[in-house]
């Protein structure tokens, strides 16, 4: 199915070349758990810091969790980022 | 201890100048800058005087750790009581003035009184004089600041000082030093040019021989860097980025307020963001940002330095903007860019240019500028005010020419400079101003992120982020995450906030340190530095202290629990789009138990056992 994925700040360079600015739109597998996207994308657990589907965070406990994503979300993610 | 124990009275009715001993009971209470300011403004200004008359004091003040080698220990404060909201005002600024007034030896400069003329303050270590700014009088910061080098021929100077919006009146001008650092928020500036003065000019080379436990503080101030060194916001995200990272990230959840807050989601969010500013462009292949800055001893380095496209409208025939200058932070790339709809980024870097030029707050410019576009939209302004400018959202001209007429107090620039309460009352829309306590909201909606809402409603210097930053924990999960959609908690989360920055404000450090630092890491530094035992639990009381002693400044000066509120369609008109969609503030909700973990009456007041608590004055 297909998703939008944007990776931010110093994320950006990991994602597709089909990528426009920071978004780009992937083929996953149905039930792909969120930490099989951002293994197959070699962006550092650690460093996948907030992780947002359509906006709203997913925790830690449930990145390894199948059935987390549906055809057309969005899959947002950043490193440790801060500002104000 | 390391505060110098000295300050500096000017009288600005008689010329005098006189120095006075710091009062160290009261140090030790506040610690310095905001909390030390604040307790002096309540000893000497009846809180209900006129904002604009010489009855107000207005005080630069530095922290025991300003000019220290503590990393960020360059802060200083402007604060008075404001025009904008009628409450206490605190400014905090970075850059370099506030390290090198403490090198001339003063913790603070306490003004007073109205001069008959326009002067400026010059200060070389302990000579400090009144000198006439006639000459100055009518020209922006930038130019002002040329011709003071010029007098006073060391590179070394550094400067403080109004632009013309200050002169002309405008309610939320602020106080520029070092070209483009500002005392930004709540007028101070406004207040600083009623007061006819125009800059302060310092040179100190006395540097900073007063440290406690010298040992102590070179092994807390090393730890502390090597905690700001490690962490990835402090360490690699905010130099690499800074502020203007937000700009994607509030924008995706949905809480980025757009065109005057009728939206929550702004489509032209990544042209204004801090990727784009890195994105060469078309012209001349250079991207928007030159590079990145660091205030006095900070070893984060956050700001921002750009050059706006050359062949941009807004300066194509201006040379004079072909410059290296203060870039885009996010709170006036928000204000500037989706809160007018705006998403040309060169425009917002002109602006804010313009801002730093003539000492300009951008968050409250920008949030006027949207009210002004929806005032015109809904047709209650037309081009018969706007000298035939069609001030529409997303329009780049208008949001230009609006802030150049603004920066001069021209036309209809003279009713923006009004503020967004005051605008939206005038033309009989008042529902359309976005403000509390008359002051600009910041670049978070209170629909999206529930503790910001309470934040915003309870903070003492109206609608403010940096009072209580809960963002840090609701968005970015720092020091832990909360969901930003829950208001179960945030009544707590909001207090220790806002007690947490209150104590880091009165230290002369910038609160952006706390994004790696905990008060544990900052307790040590305060400890080393200062006489006494400064502990984190000290550290959070004083901080409570603060706040507590600006809650009732501001009730003497006239506002009660009913200014803790927010503009009905925060309350009211649900998010359209993003995760919120479909929800208001809880205000409501959140309020009453802000009260009580506050230790407050049911109707926000301080009530006579926290008060007496906390040994609040009076
Ligand atoms: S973190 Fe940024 S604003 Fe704070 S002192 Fe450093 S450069 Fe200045």
């Amino acid at each position: 199915m297909q998703i939008t994925f944007k990776l931010y700040a110093t994320l950006g360079d990991l994602l597709p070349s089909n990528a426009v600015r920071n978004v780009a739109s992937i083929d996953v597998p149905e039930g792909a758990s969120l930490n099989s996207i951002i293994d197959k994308y070699h962006v550092p657990r650690e460093l996948a810091h907030l992780v947002l589907i359509n906006g709203v965070f997913v925790c830690d406990a449930d990145r390894d969790q199948s059935g987390m994503l549906k055809e057309g979300d969005v899959l947002a993610i950043w490193p440790p980022v801060a500002g104000g | 201890m390391s505060w110098t124990r000295k300050l500096l009275r000017v009288n600005l009715s008689n010329g005098t100048v006189t120095e006075e001993a710091l009062n160290m009971q009261w140090a030790n209470d506040y610690l310095g800058q905001r909390g030390l300011a604040t307790r002096y403004m309540v000893e000497e200004t009846d809180p209900a005087c006129d904002p604009l008359g010489p009855d107000n004091k207005l005080i630069m003040a530095t922290g025991p750790l300003t000019g220290t080698m503590a990393s960020t220990g360059g802060r200083y404060s402007v604060i008075c009581k404001s025009p904008l909201t009628n409450a206490i005002a605190c400014s905090n600024s970075g850059g370099f003035f506030g390290a090198e007034l403490k090198f001339a030896g003063w913790d603070m400069v306490i003004f007073e009184g109205r001069a008959a003329s326009p002067m400026y303050l010059s200060i070389e270590n302990e000579k400090a004089s009144l000198l006439p700014a006639d000459d100055l009088w009518g020209k922006s910061v930038w130019e002002a600041d040329k011709v003071l080098r010029t007098k006073h021929q060391d590179p070394q100077t550094r400067i403080a000082c109004v632009g013309r919006s200050a002169e002309q009146g405008c309610l939320y001008a602020a106080v520029v030093n070092d070209l483009h650092r500002a005392a930004g928020r709540s007028g101070v500036g406004t207040v600083m040019a009623s007061k006819n003065l125009k800059a302060v000019v310092v040179r100190g080379t006395l540097g900073i021989g007063n440290v406690e436990n010298p040992e102590a503080f070179m092994s807390a101030t090393k730890a502390g860097k090597a905690v700001l060194a490690e962490n990835a916001v402090t360490g690699q995200g905010l130099p690499a980025y800074g502020t203007q990272v937000l700009m994607n990230v509030i924008n995706e959840v949905g809480a980025l307020p757009t065109r005057n807050m009728r939206e929550t989601q702004f489509e032209g969010a990544a042209n204004v963001s801090a990727e784009a500013m890195l994105e060469p462009r078309k012209s001349d292949g250079k991207p928007n940002l030159t590079t990145n800055g660091a205030c006095y001893a900070c070893t984060i380095a956050c700001g921002r330095i750009s050059t706006i496209d050359r062949t941009h409208f807004s300066v194509k025939d201006k040379p004079e903007y072909w410059i290296n200058s203060g870039g885009l932070e996010y709170e006036a790339a928000w204000a500037l860019g989706p809160d007018t709809g705006v998403d040309d980024i060169d425009a917002l870097t002109y602006v804010n240019f313009l801002c730093n030029e003539d000492g300009m707050d951008p968050i409250s410019l920008g949030s006027t500028i949207a009210a002004a576009m929806e005032l015109f939209e809904s047709g209650a302004i037309t081009t018969a005010q706007t000298d035939g400018v069609e001030l529409k959202f997303g329009s780049a001209e208008a949001l230009c020419w609006a802030a150049e007429v603004t920066a001069k107090g021209e036309g209809f620039g003279r009713d923006i400079g009004l503020g967004s309460k005051r605008l939206c009352e005038k033309y009989g829309r008042p529902e359309f101003s976005m403000t509390v306590k008359g002051q600009e909201f910041p670049a978070y909606d209170p629909r999206g992120i529930q503790g910001m809402g309470l934040a915003y409603a309870t903070s003492n210097r109206g609608a403010c982020h940096l009072r209580g930053y809960t963002v840090a924990s609701e968005i970015l999960g720092i020091p832990e995450k909360t969901d930003p959609l829950e208001s179960d908690g945030k009544a707590g989360l909001v207090k220790a906030f806002q007690d947490a920055t209150a104590a880091v404000d009165s230290a002369g450090l910038c609160v952006f340190t706390t994004f790696a630092w905990t008060m544990d890491d900052i307790a040590p530094q305060v400890d080393a530095a200062c006489e006494g035992d400064w502990s984190t639990d000290r550290m959070m009381e004083v901080g409570e202290r603060i706040w507590n002693m600006e809650r009732e400044y501001n009730a003497k000066a006239g506002l009660t629990g009913a200014d803790d509120n927010l503009p009905a369609r925060l309350v009211s008109e649900p998010a359209n789009v993003g995760p919120a969609a479909g929800r208001v503030s809880e205000l409501d909700k959140m309020l009453p138990e802000y009260y009580a973990a506050r230790g407050w009456t049911s109707d926000g007041s301080v009530t006579v056992e926290t008060h007496s608590r906390l040994g609040l004055p009076g």
